[in-house]
């Protein structure tokens, strides 16, 4: 049988999601037996101009990882997405915008007076900006766009699977791998990871739920034993999918939701409101007044950061809106 | 923007405020016709992704209507739907959209004057701060 042909490629993202495909080990090369890698930008110098070069469809599978923050990552996801039979949103950045899109909460301008003028450590007196196109004496030089809002991959192209995770854990990147190589594949755009929220497979001792206060995770040192949201600190465990082992939760911090939405949920973030709303303890609820409510609600510092941490570009609202 | 007609999607629970909106049409009062009665069978039911989906696909407004406290058909899901809407008004505050567009009501059904004012008191309130930016966005 003629080997597979596979490609990695980075868009906005740390590149912890190209050494997660490390992570499985020696199981890598198991990998390598079936599939030529044609692409992989942090083991290999493959050359824009060679993928350009390639005949569409002639990847098998494309794992993309990163968000599409300027003008180059679109670029290259178009690309890819012509060159690949499979594009597959590889981590939680591709699959639903992660860390780089809470810079949704700002925009280009905001981001740009910051990072080029006013950080503490800056020294920018003539006010050097990143140009688009820039006329120099060897001629005009260009360099990529950077957009107002970060997108998910599936925003700008169409895209086949998805493997959840900052970064996907290896379980989950053995297991995806297996099924391209095998041919063994779901329907078109599921995500390949348990469809159970991450709660139903959590150890923890959990009771019925009624918290009277809501502590960050510094604030209070957790039980090992007993269920997070039970003693007040949020746990994104009854929003988010399963399929990590509960890797945080063993290592006794709560789950931030890295593994994204379970598929009947549209909205991470909206979800997790419902449930948390639905376990705030109030005693005697005619007596209470609005203030209380409140009061309970405001310890919840960063609200878009906590329900959003990892889904605010593939949410409803998407970014912040700035007049 | 002088023409801007503000469109408010009205979630109303079945048994206190669409029977409160029901009576203040059989008693025909004249009110702004802006709102968009959706029927639930308890404010409970709104999901926050129904009101971030209804802002998402352009409402100026979001109302929710439900019974006074103590009074919920059901017990107790009208003091869930306080929580949900104080939640999601930090949350569209740090989005940048207005407070003034998430309104939650306790109206019963003997109170159809009642509705009327709420749904004429956030008309005014939202033509003076305009359409939803997210209309414009897309
Ligand atoms: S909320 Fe967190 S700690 Fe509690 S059961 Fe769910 S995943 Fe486990
Ligand atoms: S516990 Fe939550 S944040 Fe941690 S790895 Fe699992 S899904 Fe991600």
């Amino acid at each position: 049988m003629s080997k597979a042909n596979i490609a990695f490629y980075w868009a906005a993202s740390c590149g912890g999601c190209e050494i997660a495909v490390l992570d499985i080990n020696e199981k890598i090369l198991d990998v390598i037996e079936k599939a030529n890698i044609l692409m992989w930008p942090v083991a290999m110098d493959t050359k824009y101009e060679d993928l350009k070069k390639m005949k569409d469809k002639s990847i098998d599978v494309c794992f993309f990882n990163g968000a599409i923050r300027t003008s180059e990552n679109e670029e290259l996801a178009k690309i890819l997405r012509k060159k690949s039979k499979l594009l597959v949103a590889f981590g939680s950045c591709a699959h639903e915008g992660c860390i780089p899109a809470l810079a949704n909460l700002f925009n280009k301008k905001l981001i740009f007076d910051r990072a080029y003028q006013e950080t503490e450590t800056t020294v920018n007196s003539e006010n050097t900006l990143p140009l688009p196109s820039f006329e120099v004496k060897e001629g005009e030089i260009h360099i990529p766009e950077f957009y107002d809002t970060v997108k998910t991959l599936d925003q700008v192209v169409d895209v086949d699977y998805y493997i959840p995770g900052c970064p996907p854990t290896p379980n989950i990147v053995e297991e995806a791998f297996n099924k391209f190589l095998a041919g063994d594949l779901p329907p078109k755009g599921a995500v390949l990871a348990p469809v159970k929220a991450l709660c139903d497979e959590c150890p923890r001792k959990k009771k019925d739920k009624m918290i009277e206060t809501i502590y960050r995770v510094y604030e209070k040192e957790a039980d090992p034993e007993k269920c997070f949201l039970d003693q007040g600190i949020i746990c994104m465990g009854p929003a988010t999918r399963s399929g990590c082992g509960h890797q945080c939760i063993k290592g006794n911090m709560p789950c931030t939701g890295c593994f994204g939405k379970t598929p009947e949920v549209t909205d991470q973030g909206a979800k997790m409101i419902s449930a948390l709303a639905s376990v705030l303890a109030v005693e005697n609820e005619l007596t209470l007044d609005e203030k209380k409510v409140e009061e309970l609600v405001s310890k919840i510092k960063d609200p878009v950061g906590t329900f959003y941490r990892y889904s605010l570009a593939s949410s409803f609202i998407k970014r912040k809106v700035i007049k | 923007m002088e023409d801007f007609e503000p469109k408010i999607i009205a979630f109303l629970c079945k048994w206190c405020t669409y029977a409160g909106a029901d009576l203040a049409g059989v008693s025909r009062l004249k009110f702004s016709p802006n709102a968009v009665p959706i029927k639930v069978m308890c404010s409970g039911r709104v999901d926050p992704s129904f009101i971030l989906d209804a802002f998402a696909k352009g409402a100026d407004g979001v109302l929710v209507g439900g019974c006074h406290p103590g009074d919920c058909h059901y017990a107790q899901g009208n003091y869930k739907t306080l929580r949900r809407v104080k939640l999601l008004k930090m949350l569209l505050k740090d989005m940048g959209l207005e407070e003034e567009r998430l309104r939650l009501e306790w109206i019963s059904a003997s109170e159809g004057n009642k509705f009327r004012e709420v749904v004429n008191d956030m008309v005014v309130k939202i033509k003076e701060i305009g359409p939803s930016p997210l209309k414009m966005e897309e």
